[in-house]
């Protein structure tokens, strides 16, 4: 999208006056959402910048420090363990869900019955459930105590995986993420795919192409942009892993600790500890990381029409 | 209004060949289902159980012999003093109230940027795109710095004012006002004696409609389902909403495993009773949000 399009300018007698008008009605418009973006968005990292530039010690008060806190940060191994397992994490969940939410938009695209439908519905579910909720559900199926897998690997008198272990958390949380949000991304895909031209589709067929080729030849290029936005989507959210873990550290005891993600390790910092500014800190960094890592991918993938255009 | 739904939803396209049964597909598809429901599946069962029936051994997939939904419900809602249902109040409170004013927030922003050429437009539009990229959870430790200096933390506010930022939301209105309400029928009006508010009330807030019913979908789900947000900000367990009450309660239930047994009967049967709403509300409006969550990817 290519924001200086929009809406141009009219021609007309008197434009300064009708200039002014526009700059003035259009302002009054945006202003209250640009209060609520300054109070709740620029101030707040603005601030947690200027406190993560002091340290609070028992002795001599509150100090301005410098950089300190981030030279600390990334030396702190616990961070550092944060920031590569949520690296690691990515890295693996994100093309898993992709090609989830994607096999399953392109057989949604063709396949048309009842059921189909119905199907799509149920597979989107998991959205609307909390994410607090939803690991929890997976939480009590992993579990030794509530959940079936027990049973189920007795049967072929094998024992059941613990995915609440510290060996197998990792796949017990990736699963957990793919179950809450592929259903959503597969929305998003299946929606582009539906706003495809079918008469394209007839043209590859006469030129002698099969469903699968005109999925991956066809289908699949034309929504690029929607691939990108979901990668988006699922690299923010990632990066920022907090509720997941939270929710499943009660019941894998032991497995995940207050350092498993930068953000639960800033809430330790902040909540448990009332260190303010070593958690602000880690909660800016996280935040510029973020931010970064997403404009770079962007500007490496814009194609016209995209979300940065 | 509706032709604007039929644009969104179908985009023209006339309706594929019926009769085409790809059963492999098909097949692959109930795999996915099963996967899909067996939470939901679980959930429903073992909240028939009372602490003998999880714990005693039996089977997780099926029911065991005394099934007790109406028993567990009422456990659920009078348990310390009925705080579950407060719990189910606030977290409907704050996601109608954050949901709204997020809402109405993104309707007038994205109209505003969509139909008005004002100075610092071009500024501010690249701001809040580079907002959207934000992790929206950096902001939670300093935003609770903040209020707790004002003294709002561990009150409503602190919760619902957070609420009402919503960027991807403005960048959805505004992709959306620009293509579905004709400059020309605005000028139209304008020509005819509205003014500037009348002519969005009366002109584009119709032809919105659509899109605000997705952001308005989208702020409220996003609302009801935080947790970082009132774990950070709340002390006060009354005012806690419905996800982290039951997250209290599971901790209360991990650290004293022996007393805390019953307690896991009330986390499942309320886990299954906060869901309900929102699914009834997707399955009731899904015309709404099927078309419009594709709106942001298409443009």
């Amino acid at each position: 999208m290519t924001s200086t399009t929009l809406a141009q300018p009219r021609p007309r007698a008197g434009i300064a006056t009708a200039r002014r008008r526009h700059t003035l009605v259009g302002w009054a418009f945006v202003a209250p959402f640009a209060i609520v973006f300054v109070v709740f968005l620029i101030a707040p990292l603005a601030y947690a910048f200027y406190l993560s530039l002091f340290r609070k010690a028992l002795i001599g008060g509150t100090q301005f420090v410098w950089f300190e806190n981030y030279l600390k940060a990334f030396t702190d191994e616990h961070f550092l363990s944060g920031v590569w397992f949520v690296l690691t994490f990515s890295v693996v969940l994100i093309p898993v869900q992709m090609l989830v939410s994607l096999a399953i938009a392109l057989i949604l695209d063709v396949v048309t019955t009842r059921f189909a439908r119905f199907s799509r519905l149920m597979i989107f579910l998991p959205y609307a459930i909390p994410v607090v909720i939803g690991a929890l559900m997976w939480g009590f199926l992993y579990s030794k105590n509530f959940g079936p897998l027990g049973e189920l690997f007795g049967l072929f008198g094998a024992n059941a995986p613990d995915f609440l272990s510290p060996q197998l958390i990792f796949f017990g949380l990736l699963n957990v993420v793919t179950w809450q949000w592929a259903g959503y991304y597969m929305i998003i895909l299946y929606a582009a795919l539906q706003g495809i031209d079918p008469s394209i589709y007839e043209a590859a067929r006469i030129d002698g192409a099969n469903n699968w080729q005109i999925a991956v030849r066809i289908k699949v290029p034309m929504i690029t942009n929607s691939l990108v936005l979901i990668l988006v989507f699922a690299l923010i959210g990632t990066l920022q892993f907090f509720n997941e873990p939270m929710m499943l550290k009660f019941l894998a005891a032991g497995t995940i600790g207050p350092d498993f993600t930068p953000n639960m390790y800033a809430y330790q910092q902040a909540f448990a500890l009332a260190n303010f500014n070593y958690g602000s800190a880690i909660s800016f960094a996280l935040g510029i990381v973020v931010f970064i890592c997403v404009y770079i991918f962007m500007l490496a993938t814009r194609k016209r029409g995209g979300f940065l255009g | 209004m509706s032709t604007h739904t039929e644009l969104i939803t179908t985009h023209g396209r006339p309706q594929r060949r019926p009769g085409r049964r790809f059963i492999g597909a098909q097949l692959v598809l109930g795999l996915l289902l099963v996967y899909f429901l067996v939470p939901f599946y679980w959930i429903v069962i073992n909240s028939s159980k009372d602490a003998a029936g999880l714990f005693g051994g039996g089977s997780a997939l099926w029911f065991a012999d005394s099934i007790d939904y109406l028993g567990n419900l009422q456990t659920l809602f009078t348990y310390n003093g009925g705080i579950y249902l407060q719990w189910i109040g606030n977290s409907a409170f704050y996601a109608l109230t954050g949901g709204v004013g997020a809402t109405i927030l993104c309707v007038l922003a994205g109209y505003g940027f969509a139909k008005y050429r004002f100075r610092g437009r071009t500024f501010t539009f690249s701001l809040l795109l580079g907002a959207v990229m934000v992790p929206l959870t950096a902001l939670v430790i300093p935003t609770f710095i903040m209020l707790s200096q004002l003294n709002l933390t561990n009150t409503v506010w602190s919760v619902i004012l957070p609420s009402l930022l919503n960027p991807f939301g403005v960048y959805l209105m505004t992709v959306f006002a620009r293509d579905a309400v004709p400059d020309e029928l605005l000028d139209a009006a304008r020509v005819d004696g509205a003014g500037e508010l009348r002519t969005f009330v009366q002109v584009a807030l119709p032809l919105m409609r659509p899109a605000i019913v997705t952001v308005l979908l989208l702020s409220i789900v996003a609302t009801w389902n935080n947790f970082f947000l009132p774990l950070a900000m709340l002390q006060n367990n009354r005012l806690f909403p419905v996800t982290v009450g039951i997250n209290q309660w599971q901790s209360l239930a991990a650290a004293n495993n022996g007393g805390g047994t019953s307690l896991w009967s009330l986390i499942i049967i309320g886990s299954l009773v906060s869901i309900v709403p929102l699914v009834i509300a997707f399955l009731s409006l899904q015309r709404y949000w099927q078309g419009g969550l594709s709106m942001g990817s298409l443009k």
